[in-house]
């Protein structure tokens, strides 16, 4: 299955990013084979609705599930509308995530942090 | 004349003194653009008896026509709208209201629906108005625009801006002959006021300095004045005796005569200020 996974760089080496909708890259995996594709994330710098965005670039680029630390309430409607699972990274390189998601170590988010956590952050 | 009160940081003064020019100036009005949080009310005490809501349009999908081209959401800039395989959401408290997913659908399947986003209040004759935007609404500048259209232009006009100097207080001071920046001598005042001055100079409206507790401990803002060649239009001392008026909704103009007497003159040298 393809995943995707918010993340502080453009690797699967690098630090998984806690937050979603302005996490600077997405890194889209296949679960079953490791390969993987970059997506620099616009709505990172986005004025507002970087929850939104990030949750359509989901849906656009067909992922079923999702990998971060925090999720919004708006990204959460627009993931939930088109069945994508979220789960909730350990803080540890993309690989780790995938892998542990694989072994079906990391829990399903089903909870929303409050808007604009991501900000700053 | 159109008269803004603006300070960029928040808590300078902006209302004691828009409300106290409005106390001295004769047959004025008194606009309170700070809509998140109107206060001129409680110093002038008028009785409002014209309430009007304040409505947008937003988008709602007509799905009997939608085919989920997501043409709509490419085009708005603010992200307010996800097109989900058989699903559009729309997040209203993001939308500005622009109408761009109107233009960019090509099967007309988005209606413009109205949402009431806060309301407008004014006393009998209209010389004072106020806006309140509904809690957790984002976007005030509606609400700004509906006040300025009950603008009386033969009078003199005070509108009590919202703090900082972002859209919300561009909107407010838009048009103005004049504004009257409050400042405060602490660090924060005196960042803010910066800012404050390079907005209004960039807008092109003539401007002075109020200065707001005035302490011979700190003459922050006397300096950053003088370098600027900027005018003190007037220095309010920190004092007790103001601040126990204010915490009981009382002016300094109420206060004793000799306030009023420093408001008026203020309120001269802004139609000086005003008419250079």
């Amino acid at each position: 299955m393809l995943v995707a996974i918010s993340s502080k760089g453009n690797s699967m080496e690098c630090m998984m990013d806690p937050r979603f909708g302005r996490a600077e890259y997405f890194i889209i995996a296949d679960t079953d084979t490791m390969e993987f594709e970059v997506v620099e994330n616009a709505a990172a710098v986005a004025g507002g609705g970087a929850g939104i965005t990030s949750g359509q670039l989901m849906i656009d680029k067909d992922v079923q599930a999702v990998i971060t630390g925090n999720i919004g309430p708006n990204a959460m409607s627009v993931l939930a509308a088109a069945n994508i699972e979220i789960y909730r990274g350990v803080s540890a390189s993309v690989k780790e995530n995938v892998e542990k998601l694989n072994k079906g170590l990391l829990e399903e988010i089903s909870k929303t942090v409050p808007p604009h956590s991501g900000i700053n952050g | 004349m159109k008269v803004g009160i603006l300070s960029g940081k928040g808590g300078t003064g902006k209302t004691t003194v828009s409300a106290s020019l409005a106390a001295v100036v004769p047959s004025c009005q008194y606009i309170d653009c700070d809509v998140e949080e109107p206060n001129g009310a409680i110093f002038l005490k008028p009785e409002l008896k014209e309430k009007s809501p304040v409505k947008v349009l937003v988008p709602e999908i007509d799905m009997t026509k939608c085919n989920f081209c997501g043409l709509c959401a490419k085009a708005c800039q603010f992200n307010a709208i996800a097109v989900v395989k058989d699903k559009v959401l729309v997040f209203p408290e993001i939308c500005h209201h622009c109408g761009a997913c109107k233009i960019a659908c090509p099967n007309d399947a988005i209606l413009e629906v109205e949402r009431t986003i806060g309301v407008v209040e004014a006393n009998e004759d209209g010389t004072f108005l106020q806006g309140k935007l509904d809690v957790g609404e984002p976007i005030s500048i509606p609400i700004i625009n509906e006040l300025k259209k009950h603008i009386k232009e033969d009078r003199f006009v005070i509108l009590d801006c919202p703090p900082g100097a972002s859209c919300a207080v561009v909107n407010s001071i838009e048009g103005c002959d004049y504004c009257v920046l409050i400042a405060e001598p602490t660090p924060f005042g005196l960042h803010d006021i910066k800012i404050a001055v390079q907005l209004v100079k960039n807008m092109g409206i003539p401007f002075g300095v109020v200065l707001n507790k005035a302490s011979n401990d700190n003459r922050s803002i006397h300096h950053f004045c003088q370098s600027e060649g900027i005018e003190i239009l007037m220095a309010i001392p920190f004092s007790k005796e103001i601040a126990e008026g204010y915490s009981k909704g009382i002016l300094p103009v109420e206060i004793n005569d000799l306030w009023n007497e420093k408001f008026k003159k203020l309120y001269e040298k802004i139609e000086g200020g005003a008419h250079k």
